[in-house]
């Protein structure tokens, strides 16, 4: 395994109650890699991104994150995890931000930041502070560090869980759907910050439905349906001149709107 | 006999209502918590019975289906079984479908008829605090549940990607949410709670209702009634009060 390798997942499927949803994905991700996964509903891509981040445990296939392992076909073919505290550690290094946002309602936004960084990995109150601080200007939020979540928009709400996710410090930062539950005219300000991590080469997979941030930002663009990988590639290759004809359909669905 | 003189005749039996009544809270509330989790229990024993097969050696035979297909129910079933989880049905159940008047008298004669036991003077109290704490803790846990289902799984997947442990996810991030849904359905029950204690006379312990009716009777008056209700009420608005001051301690959020 490369070293500049962050996640290495193969062969990895899961069904639920006979339904495979993942049929076998590999998929490994370099760091500095942005990686963007299209697919119609019910594809798999949802599924395998909350795999890879243990919300969801695989059936078999392994999972790698920096080397360490997180999960692996064990001798009876299903899979097995690592310890609490190796999982516990491999949680530290990545982040997710969900489609719903799921910020904590009862914080501040600045405790939401840095509430699991001070009370889980056990940073300085003031490093994480001024980290916090930093990452807000940034996303241009920079006089809502007081405010709840419910006082800010969407867009708002769903930066500050990108800042959340980073406050952390992962090395590597999946996104599923992060525009899925905004309105049309918030998808913007979003896709903004995430672009801006793009440019900063932060390691991303991001599942989305925004084909041309897809195109724009992605540095490969992974093309899924019915639980497997049909197609990846560059975005000019996968978007402009797709091999697959069930990528050409799925493209030429969302080009016809 | 005035209002006055009624009401410092009453005094004993008030400060022994406002004990049942704060013990009986100190007591149930975080019981209440307990049985919610036992209520939500999800352990099943025998689940890898789920797909167990009932395959008897001889075979066609009519008798041999029958044992086959009622082995299958069985194992269907016990696969499902949790334990946990029925065993507190049952008791909220009991708790919550017979008066809380019978159930005193279960506590307090209970251990002698039943098993026989000595009772002492001191244990008519005890019984009371028991009594009332196992009932309301039922009414509590399933407030409780039903606080703690409607909590989005989302807090718990976010607060399990950024690291948090089970009790941290509990108690700093579900937990806070929960308080404020269920508070004012705890209200409801707290107010009920203080009149409730009046419930104690049954059992002959001394509290400001038996009191009431003692001196009532004594003195041919109506008028201890009349000091009970403003009692009753006077608490209940203090009562009513403090929980409203404890839910807008909490309406900082949405």
């Amino acid at each position: 395994m490369d070293e500049s390798t962050i996640l290495e997942m193969k062969d990895i499927k899961k069904s639920f109650d006979n339904l495979d949803v993942l049929k076998g994905i590999s998929l490994s991700v370099k760091r500095g890699e942005v990686i963007a996964v299209i697919g119609p509903s019910g594809s798999g891509k949802s599924t395998l991104l909350r795999c890879a981040t243990l919300l969801e445990k695989i059936d078999s296939g392994s999972l790698l994150y920096m080397g360490y392992t997180a999960a692996y076909t064990g001798e009876d073919g299903e899979a097995v995890y690592a310890s609490k505290q190796e999982l516990k550690k491999i949680r530290g290094y990545f982040g997710l931000v969900f489609q719903n946002f799921n910020l904590f309602p009862h914080y501040t936004v600045m405790k939401n930041i840095t509430d699991a960084p001070i009370s889980v990995r056990k940073r300085g109150k003031k490093e994480t502070y001024a980290k916090a601080r930093e990452l807000l200007c940034k996303m241009g939020l920079e006089d809502k560090e007081n405010y709840y979540p419910y006082q800010l928009s969407g867009g708002q709400q769903q930066r500050v869980s990108i800042v959340r996710a980073l406050a952390m410090e992962p090395q590597i930062l999946f996104f599923d759907e992060p525009t899925s539950a905004l309105d049309p005219e918030l998808t913007g300000e979003v896709l903004k910050v995430i672009r801006k991590l793009a440019e900063e080469h932060m390691t991303m997979v991001i599942v989305t439905h925004e084909m041309e941030f897809a195109r724009a930002v992605a540095d490969r663009v992974i093309f899924m349906d019915g639980g497997v990988i049909v197609e990846q590639g560059e975005p000019e290759q996968v978007f402009g001149n797709p091999n697959e004809e069930r990528t050409k359909q799925f493209l030429s669905r969302y080009s016809e709107r | 006999m005035d209002i006055s003189s009624i009401f410092l005749r009453l005094s004993e039996g008030m400060m022994r209502s406002v004990l049942i009544f704060t013990l009986t809270l100190v007591f149930s509330l975080p019981l209440g918590l307990v049985v919610s989790f036992g209520r939500m229990s999800k352990w099943a024993p025998f689940a890898g019975l789920e797909n167990a097969e009932c395959r008897l050696r001889s075979k066609g035979n009519k008798l041999a289906k029958l044992a086959e297909k009622l082995c299958l129910l069985f194992t269907r079933g016990l696969a499902k079984f949790k334990p946990v989880q029925l065993i507190v049905k049952i008791y909220i159940s009991i708790m919550r479908g017979t008066p809380l008047m019978l159930q005193l008298m279960v506590v307090y004669f209970g251990p002698y008829y039943i098993f026989g036991m000595e009772i002492s003077s001191d244990y008519r109290f005890y019984a009371v605090i028991i009594a009332f704490s196992i009932n309301y803790a039922a009414y509590f846990a399933e407030i409780y549940r039903g606080g703690i289902e409607s909590i989005p799984v989302g807090q718990y997947e976010a607060a399990e990607v950024l690291g948090y442990g089970k009790g941290q996810t509990f108690f700093k991030i579900i937990l806070p949410q929960v308080i404020k849904r269920i508070l004012p359905s705890v209200t409801n029950e707290v107010i009920t709670l203080v009149k409730d204690t009046s419930l104690a006379f049954v059992i002959s312990y001394a509290e400001m209702f038996t009191a009431a009716k003692q001196i009532a009777a004594k003195e041919s008056s109506t008028l201890p009634f009349v000091g009970a209700a403003v009692f009753y009420y006077v608490f209940n608005l203090l009562v009513a009060v403090i929980m409203e001051k404890a839910e807008k301690s909490v309406s900082y959020y949405q």
